[in-house]
């Protein structure tokens, strides 16, 4: 029977960080991935912020297959008919060190999983893993096309339905409130069309977030990511939401509409779509995190629910390579003790409350709930379209003061709901 | 075509020996389905005039939204075995 060191299930971005790290230090490793090559399961809205995980991986990042550094922020809150952008963008942003990139994951994860093999690290595809191993109550391997496979210690990167943690026993199967599902379109188009549309530079790349109307009144959101040469056009909507409202319509026809937005259409304007994927997403941040690890077993990246939407930023992949990295770091300090129960795993923890992953889990434990508030997908951004409408619009007869103008659209209990959303705002 | 089918289309999938996902014998009529009507990203349930939900494997992008959104009591779930199933090439 086979018998390796450590065996990580699934070839994201947790998995191959574990693996990286753990080749590195010589300790016989193999990836298992389900996909007909590694990456060709995974999908993200496609951007990573790399200044808390760069030094992590030392000498990885200069020839990464990174699309383009975003050098222009953007959202809209969009109402039925009409909408508010606002631009962030200027040399401040144009650095030696960008701080974000756009990416594609297919590629992205199969170059790293490259990386992973030049440094010994085994990569094994179209493998997938039904069972776990257990002995005694622990975790000493797992079942993958019918044969066993041993390792001291299994790492557990399957992603966001963490169906290995579910059958180690570690977590129960997940909830609609704690998830939601991102739909996204791939959309070729030239670099040059994309340079002159987005205002950047070759390499250069835009962002862009929408809320309010597109959702009808769901939680959930739009994005848009330029890349090296086509366009991440993405829709993120609340599964007990949808669940629960019949109005609002169905998943591909939310996306349809989204896409058929005058604020979107000349964006994507002869764009060809490549690609059409989707991914749940974890949405219940600290509270609906899953243990961290067992006997013989460590969990990481979404697997593990680590991901966190703070409205402006929508981060979960920095987390998934800086937990893989922590949970090699401390399957590399159990095999120095010679032991792999759950205590002498309990340094993935503590490592990670010591790092911005759980701090940062911490510090946003509220913003699920806040930035769930209806009144941001319906009510302000109608709010804020009639004051723009009042604002901008020359009428055949005298045109109202603007003071007359704002005390009609903000009267005292309009003033009221907004003092009170503010202070759930100063939770987050 | 509807445009859903149109965009599947442009997917590269392998083979599926089998369904990965099926409705539960006798919860055809489970209205726990309806959830997976509506969120299905690929519009792959639906539920006829008598009341009985159907799923069609083929187009399956394997995110898990009808996991989640109708439990695992209504839908038997797993994955497709390796190497079969969406093949993502931008992802």
């Amino acid at each position: 029977m086979e018998k390796f060191d450590v065996i990580v299930v699934g070839a994201g971005l947790a998995g191959l960080a574990a693996a990286w790290t753990l080749a590195g230090e010589g300790i016989e490793v193999v990836v298992l991935d389900r996909g007909d090559y590694p990456g060709s399961k995974n999908v993200s809205g496609g951007r990573l912020y790399l200044n808390p995980v760069r030094d992590l991986f030392p000498g990885l990042w200069d020839e990464a297959p990174l699309e383009r550094a975003i050098v222009r922020e953007g959202a809209t809150l969009m109402a039925r008919n009409r909408s508010f952008t606002f631009h962030y963008t200027g040399s401040e942003l144009r650095n030696d060190r960008p701080q974000s990139y756009s990416i594609l994951r297919s590629k992205f994860d199969r170059w790293f999983s490259e990386r992973v093999e030049e440094r010994g690290g085994m990569i094994l595809a179209k493998t997938l893993v039904t069972d776990m191993v257990r002995e005694n109550g622990r975790v000493c391997g797992v079942v993958a096309g019918g044969d066993e496979l041993r390792a001291d210690a299994v790492i557990a990167c399957d992603g966001v339905l963490s169906l290995i943690p579910e059958k180690a026993g570690l977590r129960a199967p997940g909830r609609p409130h704690d998830y939601a599902v991102g739909i996204k379109e791939v959309i070729r188009l030239e670099r040059p069309v994309i340079n002159d549309r987005f205002g950047v530079a070759d390499g250069e790349g835009a962002a862009h977030l929408y809320a309010g109307d597109i959702t009808k009144g769901l939680f959930g959101g739009g994005f848009l990511y330029t890349n090296g040469e086509s366009l991440s056009l993405g829709l993120v909507l609340s599964i007990e939401d949808m669940a629960r409202e019949e109005e609002a319509g169905d998943a591909p026809a939310l996306f349809e509409a989204f896409k058929a937005r005058p604020e979107i259409e000349p964006l994507i304007r002869g764009g060809q779509t490549v690609e059409y994927g989707a991914h749940v997403i974890p949405e219940g941040g600290y509270r609906s995190l899953s243990p961290l690890c067992g006997d013989g077993i460590l969990v990481a990246g979404d697997s593990a629910g680590f991901a966190l939407n703070l409205g402006f930023t929508v981060r979960g992949m920095e987390y998934a390579l800086a937990s893989g990295y922590h949970a090699a770091k401390a399957v590399i300090e159990a095999k120095k003790a010679g032991r792999y129960d759950a205590a002498a795993l309990a340094g993935y923890q503590k490592s990670l409350e010591e790092s911005f992953v759980l701090q940062d889990f911490k510090t946003f434990k509220d913003t699920p709930r806040v930035l769930s508030n209806p009144h941001l997908f319906g009510h302000y951004p109608e709010l804020i379209g009639n004051l723009l409408r009042d604002l901008y619009t020359v009428p055949a007869g005298p045109k109202s003061p603007v003071f007359t103008t704002l005390r009609r659209h903000l009267t005292l209990s309009q003033l009221w709901t907004i003092l009170k959303d503010a202070r759930e705002v100063t939770k987050i | 075509m509807s445009d859903i089918k149109a965009k599947l289309g442009l997917n590269v999938f392998k083979p599926l020996p089998s369904p990965h996902i099926r409705i539960r014998p006798g919860m055809e009529r489970d209205p726990r389905l309806k959830a997976a009507v509506r969120a299905c990203p690929a519009g792959l349930y639906a539920e006829g005039a008598d009341g009985v939900f159907t799923l069609t494997i083929d187009g399956c992008l394997e995110c898990g939204t009808c996991r989640i959104a109708c439990g695992t009591a209504v839908l038997e779930w797993g994955y497709p075995e390796g190497g079969a199933g969406v093949q993502f090439r931008f992802g």
